[in-house]
């Protein structure tokens, strides 16, 4: 597992993938790990395997880097996917204003700069916060 | 760990020298020549020379091996030395390694020292680190954006508002008019506050630190002989460390500092309560922080930092002294601030605060922030009473 660069190589296939631990159990379901690494954080487990992420998340903070005109104002967001891990990302499809912590979010994986990244969207059309 | 587990030589080390240069604007030098003259300045009010130092330490942003660089100036070739780098808050744990180097007579004179000339050199933040794949594509603001995902956050949980972030500034801007030494000394009105342009919301520039040159230094030795070496000496009666993440993704309450698990160490060392401190030097890199470490620090509780500093609280005749010099908002922030927040604190406890002394100062914490919120250190200084 080559953690950096596997997770990229997906991405440029389209693909957005965590890491999970193998081992775990009913008891102890383990947990999924982002950003991919060599060994499981704490325990240093090195039994992990790639898995799709569900996409799902919440924001749990959110700023607007704001620009001098022309250039535009864009969302900073961390998000909380729903396999428990936070990652750093932006909410597109809405004003970057209009982003708030706690609104439901779904992960897109969109080409940028010769970039494969992961953004997210409001899971309601509409933008509403939950 | 446990606090009141931790063995730390209480006492047994001071502060015998403390000194800042170039703090504003000093243009022409390098940066291992600001810190060059911060430390002759320091040593001289011990009357020491840099040939007596055999402790050195030092970390110098454009530098990685700079304690290897700054020996070299100092014409020195001391036995012991760390080049420790967690951010701002290196120095503080500086001076924690050479409390317990001191004490193993691994060294009998100890330096720490900084310099930066990174306004006139470049005219912002010089960034020390490399570039996050994980962060970079999303095109934050660091550390600014940083540290207002950690303000949008508290404001959420917490109902703090602008305002309240607009009264650290306030407070901090009224200390530095007190202080000659403070690179911003004009009037800041809550109206001027609240009508700066949003950077990153929810911060304009008021709620940022400045951008300065600086250099600072400070002398320890062994308690027993620093009495001879100056008049009133700073003791060093606690020092502990956290860390919680590197990026802000990986810190898991953006609320919470790794202080929270560092002061309450801290206080068991020195054997003393919040209650009992006179003077508190934070590192306000931003607003936000003032707030979130004097929670930390259990000055309120969770949440209450930002009704506790409205008010006049910690402003000059407020009940509770914080960042007396006008902090990195308001006096100095060449990048690295966390040897200026000792600094400072050594001139309380010393009495040789000017104007802005505070009456009586006997217990003074000097705390130190590295990263983005990511490493959190303090140090509890008190007069020769407090031993």
């Amino acid at each position: 597992m080559h953690p950096e660069k596997d997770f990229f190589d997906f991405l440029a296939a389209g693909r957005f993938m965590l890491q999970r631990r193998r081992n775990g159990n009913v008891f102890d379901p383990g947990g999924h790990v982002f950003y991919p690494r060599m060994a499981m954080p704490g325990s240093g487990e090195t039994e992990m395997d790639w898995v799709e992420a569900s996409g799902l998340g919440t924001v749990y903070s959110t700023t607007v880097i704001r620009q001098k005109p022309p250039a535009a104002n864009y969302n900073l967001a961390l998000i909380d996917l729903s396999e428990g891990v936070r990652m750093t990302s932006r909410v597109d499809g809405i004003a970057p204003e209009a982003v708030k912590i706690g609104m439901a979010v779904k992960a897109r994986v969109v080409r940028e700069n010769d970039q494969s990244l992961v953004v997210f969207e409001p899971v309601d059309a509409g933008g509403a916060a939950t | 760990m446990k606090p009141g587990t931790e063995q730390f030589p209480r006492g047994r080390s001071a502060i015998v020298g403390a000194a800042t240069f170039g703090c504003g604007v000093a243009p022409g030098y390098s940066n291992m020549e600001l810190a060059h003259q911060a430390s002759v300045l320091a040593l001289q009010q011990a009357g020491l020379r840099p040939s007596d130092v055999d402790g050195l330490f030092t970390c110098i942003m454009d530098d990685s091996l700079s304690s290897l660089t700054l020996a070299e100036t100092l014409g020195i070739q001391p036995r012991f030395m760390d080049n420790n780098r967690t951010g701002g808050s290196s120095f503080q744990v500086h001076a924690t390694i050479a409390a317990l180097a001191l004490e193993a007579r691994l060294c009998d004179v100890a330096l720490i020292a900084f310099g930066s000339n990174q306004r006139s050199s470049t005219g912002k933040l010089v960034q020390s680190s490399r570039p996050s794949p994980w962060e970079a594509p999303y095109k934050p603001m660091r550390p600014i954006s940083s540290y207002a995902l950690a303000a949008a956050r508290h404001m959420h949980e917490y109902g703090t508002t602008k305002q309240q972030l607009g009264e650290v500034a306030l407070a901090a801007r009224k200390w530095a008019q007190l202080n000659p030494e403070a690179f911003v000394r004009d009037a800041l009105t809550m109206e001027d506050y609240m009508a700066a342009r949003l950077i990153a919301d929810p911060f304009s520039a008021r709620d940022c630190c400045l951008v300065t040159d600086g250099a600072a230094a400070v002398v320890m030795t062994r308690a027993d002989r620093a009495r001879d070496l100056c008049r009133r000496p700073a003791y060093l009666l606690g020092a502990a460390q956290a860390t919680t993440h590197r990026e802000m993704a990986s810190m898991s309450d953006l609320t919470v500092s790794a202080l929270a698990d560092a002061a309450p160490r801290a206080y068991a060392q020195a054997g003393v309560r919040p209650q009992d401190i006179d003077v508190v030097e934070l590192y306000d890199a931003f607003t936000i922080n003032t707030i979130l470490f004097l929670e930390d620090l259990g000055f309120c509780a969770k949440g209450e930092g930002g009704a506790f500093v409205s008010g006049g609280r910690i402003a000059p005749g407020g009940e509770l002294p914080v960042n007396t010099n006008g902090g990195g908002l308001s006096c100095v922030h060449p990048g690295m601030y966390g040897l200026f927040t000792i600094v400072e604190a050594v001139r309380q406890l010393a009495g040789t605060a000017g104007d802005r002394q505070v009456r009586n100062a006997k217990l003074a914490i000097a705390q130190g922030n590295g990263g983005e919120l990511s490493h959190e250190a303090l140090l509890i200084l008190g007069t020769e009473e407090t031993l």
